[in-house]
């Protein structure tokens, strides 16, 4: 990989900069981040971008984007992306989310999916699927760094970082997401009360990916997710956990392409004339 | 100098038999509430000891924890504002940015204030990190939340002449009117807590009595930040009445015996930091600067003595304490010396928040420190000439 396919670039959306990883050419791939963030390293990105447009931003609060006043909830960002895809005049998007990502491609996606022609959803984060009494989603913050990474991957020395070799800009970034990870997160804990009931206004072609090792929530809360989605298919990737993008990247990005291709040729065009 | 009696109120019994956590997570079961009652019984008789020796009380709250049994300050406020007769009564303090009810909180301080016939002193505070996993309150913008919550409870505390109105980002209310309102005007005196210099002048631009709790030899710089803020606003230099240090102090005759004393004082320290990790940092509590260099491993000493060593507050000797201004203990000559010193170095603090009992310290014990201290420090305290606010200022 070169140097210059890892730059950062930045876009203004309703006067909030916020940072913009963006290859290749072709149809818009958007990629929605997890509460880590996103490195523009991550080698699952070149994947997606291959004959595709991706585009994969730091959300407000995160990496170095900024974060306006009053912005704190996941319905607010939800909003922000609308304007963005419109902004931006992307159509026919195929956007995926993993963790706090697929949430807000989800609360996107129920308000106007008008500009996505696919939704992937990997090991979602967003509803509340058990009792009262019963916690669908590990406390990540009742966890040390070591706990919670042995619980959130395959291979936990894939979420370890050696403070020495973290540069300033890293470790403020790493700051950055933890806290509007909570922002966003603490209260109702990862999820909107009213997400499930509206999950039935996403109509079209959906995905479920989940990393089949990710015990800060499990395969059947996946499975429970998707089941509120007509149609939405649900397939596991072995050998990773939470984040399986960064786990199993060229996997991740074979079966998501595999997913967009199939239904195009298959699907589409019943799908258009139903409406949206 | 004013000084204000303090114990967390602790339920010692359990705090060497815990699983690495005396705080949010251990078992409630651990209690006995038999031995809870004779407790709280035991420490209410020590304020009113307090109060007949002509100290001042303060009172705190925590929750979930084996440290502070306290966690409805309220109560104990309710019943030291009905039974005892002189002392003042601060709360320090009461976690407003946690309360999910700022009209409550106005209600049950304007109440106290009333029944104790003006001897209330409402310290607001942040809280410590471990109370967000038992608030549930998001530690991300708890500030924003507790300015709000200030506002508001200063707003409805001052408003006497027809009901108003409060729609904030946090908190919503209509037809605000509480009965009864304060009996000291405009409202109690605020106190409140800090360890950060951007907020020590912040509150000095408020005029707020400042509080900082075992800072030591790092608390110059806070007072010097809260004087500029006192100084850029109100144009003059802060008394040493606007400032408070929170420190512990074990007295007897014997110096030995100071010391023995000192030892169980200082299990406050010790049992403190006792709280599984996750708990003691929990998201947003720091600044992400904060957080930013904590994950580079760097993190700044705390605590360290008038030339400059560093010591772990935590598990110190009672030398090293006395040595970084967290502990006041020996004879009373020696701590009023020691007292004194501190006051200089400060320029100017004039009140002393004193931790003259916690953890082991027995009932009979506790009644000397606070005896010893009341007759043979205390007068002398009084008498003490503070450095004058435009010196230090100068």
């Amino acid at each position: 990989m070169n140097v210059a396919s890892h730059q950062v670039s930045s876009v203004v959306i309703n006067d909030i900069r916020v940072e913009l990883i963006e290859r290749g050419a072709g149809k818009p791939v958007l990629f929605l981040h997890p509460g880590i963030g996103i490195s523009p390293s991550a080698p699952v990105l070149d994947a997606l971008a291959h004959g595709a447009r991706l585009l994969a931003p730091a959300h407000p609060g995160f990496g170095t984007s900024e974060l306006p006043k009053g912005m704190n909830t996941v319905d607010d960002l939800s909003y922000f992306y609308l304007d963005f895809l419109e902004q931006l005049d992307l159509r026919d998007i195929l956007a995926i989310g993993v963790g706090l990502g697929a949430w807000i491609a989800a609360e996107i996606a129920v308000k106007s999916s008008e500009r996505l022609s696919h939704l992937v959803m990997a090991n979602a984060i967003g509803i509340k699927v058990g009792d009262r009494e019963t916690r669908d989603i590990v406390d990540i913050w009742a966890l040390t760094p070591d706990e919670f990474n042995a619980l959130a991957y395959f291979d936990p020395s894939r979420g370890r970082h050696d403070p020495k070799n973290l540069t300033d800009a890293e470790a403020l970034a790493m700051a950055r997401n933890r806290e509007a990870t909570a922002r966003l997160c603490w209260s109702p804990y990862m999820h909107n009360p009213k997400l499930k009931a509206r999950l039935r206004r996403i109509r079209i072609p959906t995905l479920f990916l989940w990393g089949s090792a990710d015990r800060i929530l499990n395969e059947d809360y996946g499975r429970a997710y998707c089941a509120t989605i007509a149609g939405a298919r649900f397939e596991t990737i072995d050998r990773a956990g939470h984040f399986p993008h960064i786990e199993q990247p060229e996997e991740f990005a074979r079966r998501v392409l595999a997913f967009a291709d199939a239904d195009r040729q298959k699907t589409r065009p019943a799908r258009r004339a139903s409406g949206d | 100098m004013r000084v204000y009696q303090f114990t967390e109120q602790p339920y010692y019994p359990v705090w060497n038999d815990h699983n690495g956590s005396l705080r949010v997570n251990l078992p409630n079961r651990k209690l006995d509430p038999k031995i809870a009652g004779d407790l709280f019984h035991r420490y209410y008789d020590e304020w009113m000891v307090a109060d007949e020796l002509g100290l001042d009380i303060m009172l705190n709250e925590h929750h979930q924890t084996a440290t502070c049994m306290s966690s409805t300050v309220i109560v104990t406020l309710a019943i030291l504002a009905r039974q005892t007769k002189k002392a003042r009564l601060l709360v320090l303090g009461y976690p407003i940015g946690h309360r999910p009810d700022p009209l409550r909180c106005a209600e049950e301080l304007s109440t106290i204030d009333v029944i104790s016939r003006g001897r209330l002193d409402m310290g607001f505070i942040k809280g410590v990190p471990y109370e967000f996993p038992a608030s549930n309150q998001n530690p991300v913008g708890v500030m924003d939340r507790f300015w709000e919550a200030h506002d508001f409870i200063i707003k409805a505390m001052t408003s006497h002449d027809e009901p108003f109105n409060w729609e904030g980002e946090y908190f919503h209310y209509r037809q605000v009117n509480i009965w009864p309102r304060p009996v000291q005007q405009p409202h109690p005196p605020i106190w409140t807590t800090t360890g950060n210099r951007n907020q020590a002048r912040l509150l000095g631009e408020k005029g707020y009595v400042m509080a900082t709790l075992g800072s030591g030899y790092a608390t110059r710089a806070l007072y010097d930040a809260y004087r500029q803020g006192y100084i850029a606003k109100l144009r003059s230099a802060p008394g040493a009445d606007r400032f408070a240090y929170l420190g512990l102090v074990a007295v007897a005759h014997d110096e030995a015996e100071a010391r023995r004393r000192g030892e169980l004082v200082a299990g406050y320290l010790r049992s403190s930091s006792i709280v599984h990790v996750p708990f003691r940092n929990p998201p947003g509590f720091l600044s992400v600067e904060d957080n930013a260099r904590m994950l580079k491993g760097q993190t700044a000493p705390r605590s360290f003595t008038k030339d400059g060593r560093v010591i772990d507050m935590h598990r110190g000797s009672v030398q090293d304490l006395i040595d970084a201004g967290i502990l006041f203990c020996g004879t009373p000559d020696q701590v009023y010396d020691q007292l004194v010193s501190f006051c200089a170095y400060c320029g100017g603090m004039g009140n002393l928040l004193m931790m003259g009992h916690a953890g082991f310290l027995s009932h009979e014990d506790t009644v000397s420190n606070l005896t010893i201290f009341a007759q043979e420090v205390l007068p002398r305290l009084r008498a003490y000439q503070q450095p004058a606010a435009e010196v230090t200022a100068a």
